[in-house]
């Protein structure tokens, strides 16, 4: 029961984390139509310039820093890059956005080398929260809720209580319509793609001292954001978040707990072969939860495509 | 980027060196290791440390024979087993002899295969392999062959060293063993199974478990199992990231235990760990760099710093491949047929910089030496790893190690 709890809270902030990646992604599919490959990069940047930050003035700077650095960045490849590619239509921005996310690991390699950077969490929070049951709960962790739990509020506030927001609204549904009555689209968009991409920039400084910054972690959860904007409806915010904590909770429950096919075979009426390594079907006899765990969304993914192509809360098909 | 750079330069000119060098009195040994891609790091590292000390110890000192000089070729072999076949063939049609390869024990696997093959094709250009880090036991085992030796402690003599310091401490009663889901992390496994029941048939394994490689994203779950099956030890030869995430997630969460490990220094993950590992991060290697020996190791690792300020000594059996192999040389009295150098590194003691004494088993080309028990600590470390202030310190040792451990290997001498 205590452990059910303590998976809870686990599941939870990676859920949390997985959201700030896809609220951005999630947008800045509405908006242009196209999927960003290179987002999970621009997570990646955030943590490798909060880390640097923090050398000279902190982790508190790096939190507030790195993620306008990301952003303007975000903008600027929005503006000079993908508005270019725009006009010739959705393949050649596919490519763009794929080649810039090998283009940033090669450069963030070039600059930071290849190995692990020490990049830990403030001194403040490296002390245990509460325990469950001898389970302790760092800080830290309390903290990346409590930052992921704000900014949901914010954006939720922004997009649907503010004038700003809901000329974004009407701008990802009806664009020549609002650029008929006077608002400037592009700039529109263009801000929409810097503020996505802070976002991933907020989720790289706030993992990157627990997840571990080195070269590999874009490509570690790149697929896995993508899953989670699918399952959860492109471009639907709430979407995203359900998903992701679906996601944060199905892979930190199948790995907290040994279940094996074995039992769940067994249950359903099969008998095991007698001499099992003999058997064909071996493979599916002894396979355990947690070797499935990271497949799962994948699998769910599938099932939502299958049943629900516009995915749990979205409005239009994926 | 001070790395790459380097790395060029030094690539190019070993490349325009061995373009006209073909004046006899140098002796080449291929470097075969990834120098490019995501363990470059690891490879550039090793590269520096045979480049320093082929210069150091052998160059510096008059160097073999008549004066010959050690040279260092770099291949890259971008850590596939496929490409090191063709930078071996590049290395051989080079007429080099000597062929030093460490990282991965997959791409050993290929090249003792190879070089034993080539060595019975062409009696008149055979090679060595110099084998400084691959630890796969098979290597010395049913894959043995006069051409192979090996100068790290293989992974079963890692886990004997290992188990026995475990097994001299009572307050062990729960061990859980958890590893990266391949050749490597099943072997660990297994060794540590096998020895802990028979040192200690009273240890209970809480859990074996292995994960997929370099895909976990977040190892809490794993650490909550650790901490509910009330672990008193973990057991992992997981190494790059994996290391360093699973190595955190159980000291953050509230593991307070020792942590076993094999590859959890240097590269970054001694700087990655930092204060968190003190207390609980142990690691069993070869080559004691923390307190060091003696003034002769404390004098080179501190003219290697000055030459590599970022660099690290973290696979001391450089010094002593090219050490012993320098006194096979000038014992056998040829640099150009290996056979009686084979015959001369065969059975060998010698006494390393790192103040341990090494003894090359003829029966199966094994090297045994003394196998340190480190520990993660800014207490007492000399010479630190990543200039993180953090390094690691020598808690205990066994002594030529698994000296009489079995083996299944039937040499076969020409």
């Amino acid at each position: 029961m205590d452990l059910i709890l303590v998976n809870l809270i686990d599941g939870l902030v990676t859920g949390l984390l997985l959201f700030m990646l896809s609220a951005g992604l999630t947008l800045i599919f509405s908006m242009m139509g196209v999927l960003n490959f290179a987002h999970a990069s621009f997570y990646m940047l955030g943590a490798y310039f909060a880390f640097q930050i923090s050398l000279y003035l902190g982790f508190w700077m790096g939190l507030l820093i790195a993620p306008l650095i990301v952003g303007v960045l975000g903008a600027g490849v929005e503006r000079y890059g993908l508005r270019r590619v725009h006009q010739y239509g959705h393949v050649p921005e596919l490519i763009f956005t794929f080649g810039l996310a090998l283009l940033i690991e090669e450069v963030v390699q070039f600059i930071w080398g290849k190995s692990q950077m020490a990049y830990s969490t403030p001194e403040v929070l490296q002390f245990t929260a509460f325990s469950i049951a001898g389970n302790a709960i760092p800080a830290y962790k309390i903290f990346m809720i409590f930052i992921s739990i704000a900014i949901f509020i914010g954006l939720l506030w922004v997009l649907t209580r503010t004038r700003v927001g809901m000329i974004i609204q009407a701008a990802l549904t009806y664009p020549k319509t609002v650029e008929a009555l006077g608002h400037n689209v592009p700039l529109i968009f263009m801000g929409v793609f810097g503020v996505g991409t802070a976002l991933a920039g907020v989720a790289g400084v706030i993992a990157g001292p627990v997840l571990g910054t080195f070269p590999g972690m874009a490509f570690v959860l790149g697929s896995i954001v993508f899953v989670t904007i699918v399952i959860g409806g492109l471009g639907s915010l709430w979407g995203a978040l359900v998903a992701s904590l679906l996601i944060g909770w199905i892979t930190t429950f199948s790995k907290a707990y040994n279940l094996r096919m074995e039992d769940l075979l067994i249950a359903l009426g099969f008998e095991k072969p007698d001499v099992i390594w003999d058997s064909p079907w071996r493979d599916l006899w002894s396979l355990t939860s947690p070797q499935i765990a990271d497949i799962l969304p994948y699998i769910l993914m599938v099932l939502i495509l299958i049943f629900r192509p516009h995915g749990l809360l979205g409005k239009r098909d994926a | 980027m001070r790395k790459s750079i380097s790395l060029g330069v030094a690539t190019a000119l070993t490349l325009s060196v061995s373009a006209f060098a073909v004046a006899a009195d140098t002796i080449k040994i291929a470097f075969i290791d990834p120098l490019s891609g995501p363990f470059a790091g690891t490879g550039v590292n090793g590269l520096h440390q045979y480049e320093f000390a082929a210069e150091t110890l052998v160059n510096a000192t008059g160097g073999v024979l008549d004066g010959d000089m050690f040279e260092i070729v770099a291949f890259d072999n971008k850590i596939s087993p496929k490409e090191s076949l063709i930078q071996l063939q590049v290395a051989i049609d080079q007429g080099i002899r000597f062929i030093a390869q460490g990282n991965s024990s997959g791409v050993a696997n290929a090249l003792t295969e190879a070089i034993d093959k080539h060595n019975r094709r062409n009696p008149d250009d055979r090679v060595l392999f110099l084998n400084y880090s691959a630890v796969d036991p098979a290597l010395t085992n049913d894959k043995c062959n006069f051409w192979h030796f090996r100068f790290d402690a293989n992974a079963d003599i890692k886990m004997d060293a290992l188990t026995d310091v475990m097994a001299a401490d009572d307050s062990i009663k729960k061990v859980y063993i958890i590893g990266q889901d391949y050749s490597f992390g099943k072997a660990v496994s297994a060794a540590a199974v096998r020895f802990l029941g028979e040192k200690r048939p009273d240890i209970e394994i809480v859990g074996n478990e292995l994960h997929p490689i370099g895909k976990v994203k977040d190892f809490t779950p794993y650490t909550r199992k650790i901490m509910a099956a009330e672990a008193d030890a973990i057991i992992t030869g997981n190494w790059g990231a994996d290391m360093v995430g699973l190595g955190r997630s159980v000291l953050e969460n509230g593991y307070t235990g020792p942590l076993y490990t094999y590859y959890a220094a240097a590269d970054g993950i001694t700087a990655a760990f930092g204060d968190a590992g003190v207390g609980s991060l142990k690691l069993v290697a070869e080559g004691q760099i923390n307190p060091p020996a003696n003034d002769r190791a404390a004098a080179y690792y501190e003219a290697f710093k000055a030459k590599y300020p970022d660099g690290n000594i973290s696979q001391a059996r450089i010094t002593n491949v090219i050490e012993m192999l320098a006194k096979a040389i000038n014992e056998a009295g040829t640099a150009t047929d290996v056979v009686p150098i084979a015959y001369a590194l065969e059975g060998m003691e010698h006494e390393s910089i790192w103040g341990t004494s090494l003894k090359m088993r003829e029966a199966d080309h094994q090297i045994i030496q003394d196998v340190h028990i480190h520990a993660h600590t800014n207490d007492g470390v000399t010479f630190d790893y990543d200039n993180s202030g953090f390094g690691l310190l020598v808690d205990s040792t066994v002594t030529m190690a698994a000296a009489d451990s079995p083996t299944s290997c039937k040499m076969r001498r020409p």
